[in-house]
């Protein structure tokens, strides 16, 4: 019931970002404002105890939802057979150069920070 | 025979078809998942979008009639990306003291997949509306999708792409990670969330607690960012 009840809130700051970002016209997508509104709403304990229910069951189980988009590559098999292999080529180099950027400029900024913070070593 | 045939012709015509094949198919991907020991390439995102792929195509089922069933899960993926921003509020300390850190990092890793992804298929002569919707495939499906949709892109492309981006990430990260000598698992975690979303993130949660975590907190901010920037680097382009 508790994780129900998270679910119903979710969906409402859904609604409401949707909502802002259709009025305003903002670029952003109105989960990712539901997702701003909720960081603030996380302070009052009865919206935080049912969403961390909701939240930790949709995340745990995030990859089933990717399933029925994922199967969409059926009806644009036409591309995939003009551009299939340059398009793998370039998924995945564009991902490993992605991974690989991110990995060392945070491994080198972690390792300053905690040079900083022990300067006798 | 002939009955068969028929049952199989109401069956795969209601949405209870589509909502049934998606969750078994999961159900027995994860299980299969689980016996190879989680190994990279048993991850089951690929193998149930192969397999209802090939039976929908073996069967000459259209794509709509698969998603009348399929949309109960997909509607999920809203909530999901409000929900987000709850494991980026349980590492709110670690957040506001790495923040710097990690919103660099988030923003390097983000623009050169997008960068990279672009230009390799503007070299290779691809379609305007093909390079906007790879764009965005490092972001979580459906953000990529409203993403593309904004950029003048193809959101049913940009969610595929996104798929297959988040499993390329997970099959291959532990094999780059190696090469790389990256030994943290908060910096494995991050780089595997913010170059392959959700699908990157799932896999860092099984294979390691803090290379989840941080690969949650890299898969919010990734949304955050790109949504806010991507509109805008597109406004400057020719």
């Amino acid at each position: 019931m508790t994780a129900l009840r998270g679910l119903a809130l979710l969906l409402l700051l859904q609604a409401a970002g949707e909502a802002l970002a259709h009025s305003l016209a903002l670029a952003v997508p109105g989960p990712v404002i539901g997702l701003m509104l909720l960081l603030p709403a996380l302070q009052l304990s009865w919206i935080r105890t049912p969403v961390a229910a909701a939240a930790e069951l949709l995340l745990a189980h995030l990859s089933l939802l990717f399933v029925p988009v994922g199967v969409g590559v059926i009806t644009h098999l036409g591309l995939v057979s003009q551009y299939g292999i340059q398009l793998l080529v370039v998924i995945v180099l564009s991902t490993w150069i992605g991974m690989a950027v991110t990995a060392i400029v945070l491994r080198a900024l972690m390792r300053e920070e905690s040079a900083k913070e022990k300067p006798g070593d | 025979m002939t009955d068969f045939v028929q049952l199989w012709v109401y069956l795969s015509s209601t949405p209870l078809f589509g909502l049934t094949a998606t969750l078994v198919t999961y159900v027995a991907a994860q299980a299969l998942y689980d016996r190879m020991g989680r190994a990279p390439w048993a991850n089951p995102v690929l193998w149930s979008v192969a397999s209802i792929g090939l039976v929908l195509l073996a069967t000459g089922t259209a794509y709509p009639t698969y998603f009348a069933g399929a949309q109960f899960v997909h509607v999920l993926l809203g909530p999901a990306v409000v929900a987000l921003g709850w494991p980026l509020w349980v590492r709110r300390a670690e957040v506001r003291r790495r923040g710097v850190a990690l919103t660099l990092a988030a923003v390097a890793g983000g623009v050169c997949a997008a960068g990279s992804a672009v230009g390799l298929a503007w070299l290779f002569g691809m379609p305007v509306d093909v390079l906007l919707s790879l764009a965005p495939k490092s972001v979580t499906a459906p953000v990529a999708m409203g993403i593309a949709e904004r950029l003048g892109g193809v959101p049913a492309l940009a969610a595929v792409f996104a798929v297959l981006t988040g499993m390329v990430g997970a099959l291959s990260a532990k094999v780059l990670f190696g090469l790389l000598r990256i030994d943290s698992w908060a910096v494995r975690g991050f780089a595997l969330g913010t170059a392959s979303h959700g699908i990157g993130a799932a896999r860092a949660l099984q294979v390691h607690p803090d290379a989840g975590a941080y690969a949650g907190i890299a898969l919010g901010l990734q949304v955050l960012l790109a949504s806010l920037l991507m509109p805008f680097v597109v406004r400057w382009m020719p």
